[in-house]
């Protein structure tokens, strides 16, 4: 372009400033940076110092777990905790549990989500916003409003005490989530995207399916994601709507742990902290495979205008 | 009219009689698709939602055996409605002041997490297992951890912050009120940043990268890029990221439950909602306190789209 | 980013292989609780049902489901004792292990009532809830009045509601005052306090001598947070001072100048002689504290005895009853479970002999030992080789007065009057005068009564 050869032309003017030429050294880069260096650092520490705060706990024999002056490292690091985990069958059926009960909502959430998605981000129509709205009035409900009557329903359908009840139960916080992130992302596609496509005679599915789902795929991922962990993170219903232990999910089955002395007043934490190592370590070097996978995909030169 | 004029007008009017079918196709079209996410709200949602509606014009008991009356408006504005409970009103208050506080920090650090991942940063790989962290471990085990860590005896926060001498015995965190807030907002920021962080990233990969390309020929500085070409393009992903995150504060439970219990004072909305409905077992006065809590959110959730003003574009 | 993605797979495949082997080593073990079942199994066994023929004619066959306790070794005890009686009657037990938080439980027995549903025969109930579960269960008098005869009469009296043996009792805590008996020797006091003036003037003092080694040091801690189990700690502080019983003959009493005395006492201990943070305290942060030696008193349940055996203040401590004011007696605060009947229940004859069984001498003897679950029946509560794996249950201790919680008198409005109640006493430990707390907590008592 006419302005970029120009200015290449042009003799550089900003000679002047010795402060100037300083910060173009290497040494004066980083310190202009620092402060934004310190910034990240910052976000680093607060984010996974409860989460080294929890490795730790894992570690700890009971006796030191809380012992004043606090332990930042175990003085006598120790395998119980994750031994007494592992090897209890109510915890291990819980991650089952809850892992069937996650996939198969953030499964049917997508589905649902990038239809819907689809039809409200793509199609103009009467009702369009409404529908967005009510989608959303759906999840304002507190939780604890709405118990007493999903409670009554899921015993009339005979889904009480079975992870279906769960299942259905929590679409209510995620079909929402789905619907309006993959909306925003449909709305956000260019407008004549599909002309090109249903002018080579594709039908609307075709173009659904091949030219705007791979283009939303950040989307898709993310909301995936999030729905998963806020149907695997969820506790009241599965607290209301499960009996048996055998279906209990793997936050009701931690907050059931119990301590040698069987008391309910006693809160083994290290076995609680070393459940929560196993539960999260799979979660997140998964959840990063997984990204890096579909947006190396996306950044190969999918989005182009 | 003369031929010169049909010609000029018949193309458009062909046009326009065209655009009908293919709308009424589109449409029909669109409500196919939306059928079955409509039918999981009829079948899940509504007999609640419209359950909980109906019972805040009742006196309806959890326990007794009496049978439930319709008593109108008197869960709202009769002598011992919400309009006089001064517990609701402190409750809103705290929770407004929780929401305004954690939306502000979770927004700002969630676009820096989420703009970092997205660039040449050497550190972005690493960032992107510190988005999803806090955000994996289960919510019953985070806030009973943060609950310990704060404790004054044998906390590590006091621990560590003795050791570095900036304070000189332990602070009471939970238990002041002149920190309690601060320290709940503290945990919730820590616990849910991920959410924006992964929402407004998704929303950045999908900006096409040559617009950055041109405005850098163009000579514009990375701030101007920021504010002229991301921040619009971003607006969508904001939207979603501030609707669902206010909703999710002004809702917020267990964090306040374990940590503030059910103090005078310190309660959140829905702690207030849930000990009325299981504890005092007022389901009537809860369901209203639900609608209440309902209306107060839909007041956000229109400001936010005013003021981001999506809709159009 | 090539090697970021290389160290990713092998971290993920190190985490496999470590739960791997951890599964390996585990094999071995199956838990604690079975390590435990282990040590006593051989020692007590379930005893066998009395008159099992005629109730294996009566009801063989039938089958019913009991909310048991939590998950754990209470669990596994429900389980034996299921499978003694099955045995022994041919009634089939389904035992459902309730949450193990006691707010839990109790939504998770209301959803069910509400609902009339026949799913449930027999539940537990906390020693509060009766009142409000009243109207759906069955008048076990008829049938079970003879044994409550030999339970303790307090309890029973707390179960009967108008006039009616709604609950059978079964296990009774109460409170208790833990102390190291080696800081009181090092300070030289020669036994523990007997009043809250001498508890604060140990604690004062003792504590001036530990901070000097450490700094987390304080003199006492309790149940201070906005719970129920505060309305237990207060009811203590108020009922061994003079200060009546908050609620009194269908009237608030709270508001009277000895409660306030000993409500404004422990305003001032708060952030002197117990942590600022003791206001936030449930039994677990107490129980921390003292385990991790930083603290020279503490009030919690009976359970923490066995708890601390696992601490680093394992012998160094010791149990008595909780200090009174002036020349009032000591008391402690009644908590526990007990066992009801569901009325819609369609097995409720089978029910009733299941709560019998459990209810007997045998039984609570049982699990006393097996789970140290304190015993109704005070012939048990005597007994040697009870007492000998529960120290608590020396007659010092054990027979100190109890009190209740005013159940009797909120009946179904219990736990609103509780939350009235704690929401009040935390304002005073946060810094409240007593005396202008309690006509408030006074009030809005009275119009719950009404």
């Amino acid at each position: 372009m006419s302005t970029v050869a120009e200015r290449a032309a042009r003799p550089q003017p900003r000679t002047a400033g010795r402060l100037r030429r300083l910060r173009r050294t290497p040494a004066g880069r980083f310190l202009r940076r620092l402060p934004f260096y310190v910034l990240i650092a910052a976000i680093f520490f607060y984010a996974l110092f409860p989460f080294y705060w929890a490795l730790r706990s894992a570690f700890t024999p009971d006796v030191d777990l809380f012992k004043t002056p606090v332990q930042y490292f175990p003085a006598h690091p120790t395998l119980t905790q994750f031994r007494e985990v592992l090897s209890s069958h109510f915890f291990l059926r819980a991650l089952l549990n809850s892992t069937i009960v996650a996939g198969s909502v953030t499964l049917m959430a997508l589905v649902l989500g990038s239809l819907a998605g689809f039809a409200l981000g793509r199609f103009r129509f009467r009702g369009r916003s409404a529908t967005l709205y009510l989608m959303l009035s759906m999840t304002i409900f507190p939780q604890i409003a709405i118990l007493g009557a999903l409670y009554t329903t899921i015993t009339r359908a005979h889904l009480y005490d079975t992870l279906w009840a769960l299942i259905f139960s929590y679409m209510i916080f995620t079909l929402p989530l789905t619907v309006w992130v993959l909306t925003s992302f449909m709305r956000a596609l260019p407008k004549d995207l599909e002309e090109a496509a249903y002018i080579d005679g594709a039908t609307p599915m075709q173009v659904f399916y091949r030219v705007l789902l791979p283009l939303v795929a950040p989307g898709l991922v993310t909301t995936g994601l999030l729905a998963f962990i806020a149907a695997w993170n969820e506790f009241l219903y599965a607290l209301s709507f499960e009996q048996t232990p055998s279906h209990y999910t793997v936050n009701l089955a931690i907050v059931n742990f119990v301590g040698k002395t069987g008391s309910a007043f006693q809160v083994p934490w290290g076995q609680i902290m070393a459940a929560t190592i196993v539960v999260t370590v799979p979660l997140i070097v998964l959840t990063l495979l997984l990204q890096r996978r579909i947006l190396a995909g996306l950044t190969a030169g999918a989005v182009k205008g | 009219m003369s031929t010169t004029e049909a010609t000029s007008v018949a193309r458009p009017r062909f046009r326009r009689r065209r655009l009908p079918r293919l709308q009424r196709r589109q449409r029909r079209l669109a409500w196919i698709l939306l059928a079955p996410s409509l039918l999981v709200v009829a079948l899940v949602a509504f007999y609640p939602l419209g359950r909980t509606v109906y019972q805040s014009f009742t006196n309806q008991q959890f326990l007794a055996l009496e049978p439930t009356k319709w008593i109108g408006l008197a869960n709202y504005f009769g002598a011992a409605g919400l309009i006089h409970d001064s517990i609701f009103r402190d409750a809103i208050v705290t929770t407004v002041k929780f929401t305004v506080i954690t939306v502000f920090f979770e927004f700002v650090l969630g676009l820096i997490i989420a703009l970092v991942v997205n660039s040449n940063f050497k550190g972005r790989g690493v960032m992107r297992a510190v988005m999803l962290v806090p955000w994996a471990i289960p919510t019953v085990v985070s806030a009973q951890m943060w609950n310990w860590m704060y404790n004054d005896i044998y906390g590590v926060i006091n621990d560590a912050l003795l050791r570095l001498h900036l304070i000189d015995h332990g602070v009471a965190w939970t238990a002041q009120p002149s920190t309690a807030l601060a320290s709940v907002a503290a945990v919730d920021i820590w616990k849910t940043t991920p959410f924006v962080a992964l929402l407004l990233l998704a929303g950045l990969q999908v900006i096409p990268s040559d617009l950055y390309e041109a405005a850098s020929v163009d000579g514009a500085s990375k701030w101007q890029q920021f504010w002229r070409i991301t921040f619009p393009l971003l607006r969508p992903a904001i939207l979603v990221a501030l609707i669902f995150r206010t909703l999710d504060a002004l809702r917020v439970f267990d964090v306040f439950y374990v940590l503030l219990g059910q103090r005078l004072g310190t309660q959140s909305m829905a702690i207030y909602n849930q000990s009325t409905i299981v504890q005092t077992g007022d389901v009537g006065y809860g369901a209203a306190i639900s609608v209440a809590i309902f209306l107060i959110i839909s007041v956000f959730v229109v400001i936010y789209v005013t003021f981001l003003r999506v809709e159009e574009q | 980013m090539k090697h970021l993605r290389v160290f990713v797979v092998l971290g993920f495949m190190g985490a496999i292989a470590l739960v791997a082997s951890l599964s390996v080593v585990a094999a071995g073990s199956t838990g604690t609780s079975s390590r435990k079942e282990a040590a006593t199994a051989a020692a007590v066994k379930p005893p066998p049902v009395a008159n099992a023929k005629a109730i294996r004619t009566k009801y063989g066959g039938q089958k019913i489901t009991f909310i048991g306790d939590n998950i754990g070794l209470t669990h596994q005890r429900d389980l034996k004792l299921a499978a003694q009686f099955t045995k022994d009657t041919g009634i089939k037990i389904n035992v459902v292990p309730h949450p193990k938080a006691s707010t839990d439980a109790y939504a998770q027995l209301a959803r069910n009532f509400s609902s009339h549903s026949s799913s449930i025969d027999v539940a537990m109930f906390d020693v509060v809830w009766p009142g409000a579960f009243a109207p759906y269960l069955v008048n076990l008098k008829p049938s079970l009045g003879g044994l409550a005869k030999i339970h303790a009469k307090g309890i029973v009296q707390n179960g009967t509601i108008g006039g009616k043996l709604v609950v059978m009792p079964w296990f009774s805590d109460y409170g208790i005052l833990y102390y190291r008996k080696d800081l009181l020797k090092k300070y030289g006091y020669s036994h523990p306090p007997g009043t809250w003036a001498e508890l604060g003037t140990m604690a004062k003092k003792i504590q001036a001598g530990e901070r000097k080694d450490n700094p987390n040091f304080y003199g006492f801690v309790w149940q201070g947070n906005a719970y129920e189990g505060l309305t237990c700690d207060a009811l203590e502080w108020i009922a061994s001072s003079g200060g009546g019983h908050i609620i009194d003959n269908g009237k608030a009493s709270i508001d009277n100048p000895k409660a306030a005395a000993i409500l404004n006492t422990i305003r001032g201990w708060v952030g002197s002689i117990a942590p600022r943070g003791v206001t936030t305290y449930q039994e677990t942060e107490s129980l921390n504290a003292f385990d991790a030696g930083d603290a020279a008193f503490l009030r919690n349940w009976p359970y923490a005895y066995s708890a601390s055996q696992t601490s680093s203040v394992k012998g160094k401590f010791d149990v008595t009853v909780l200090p009174h004011g002036g020349k009032n007696r000591s008391v402690a605060t009644i908590g526990g479970w007990e066992l009801g009947v569901s009325k819609y229940s369609k097995h409720q004859g089978a029910a009733i002999e299941w709560i019998r069984y459990l209810a007997s001498p045998g039984a609570e003897k049982f699990t006393a030992i097996f789970s140290s679950n304190p015993p109704t029946i005070p012939s048990v509560a005597t007994n040697k080789a009870v007492v000998k794996i529960n120290p608590w249950l020396k007659p010092k201790i054990a027979n100190v007065a109890r009190v209740a919680r005013p159940t009797r008198y909120l009946k179904a409005k219990y736990q609103q009057g509780s939350t009235i109640i704690f929401q009040g006493i935390n304002q005073i430990e946060n810094g409240q005068n007593a005396n202008s707390v309690l006509p408030r907590i006074a009030s809005e008592l009275n119009r719950l009564l009404k």
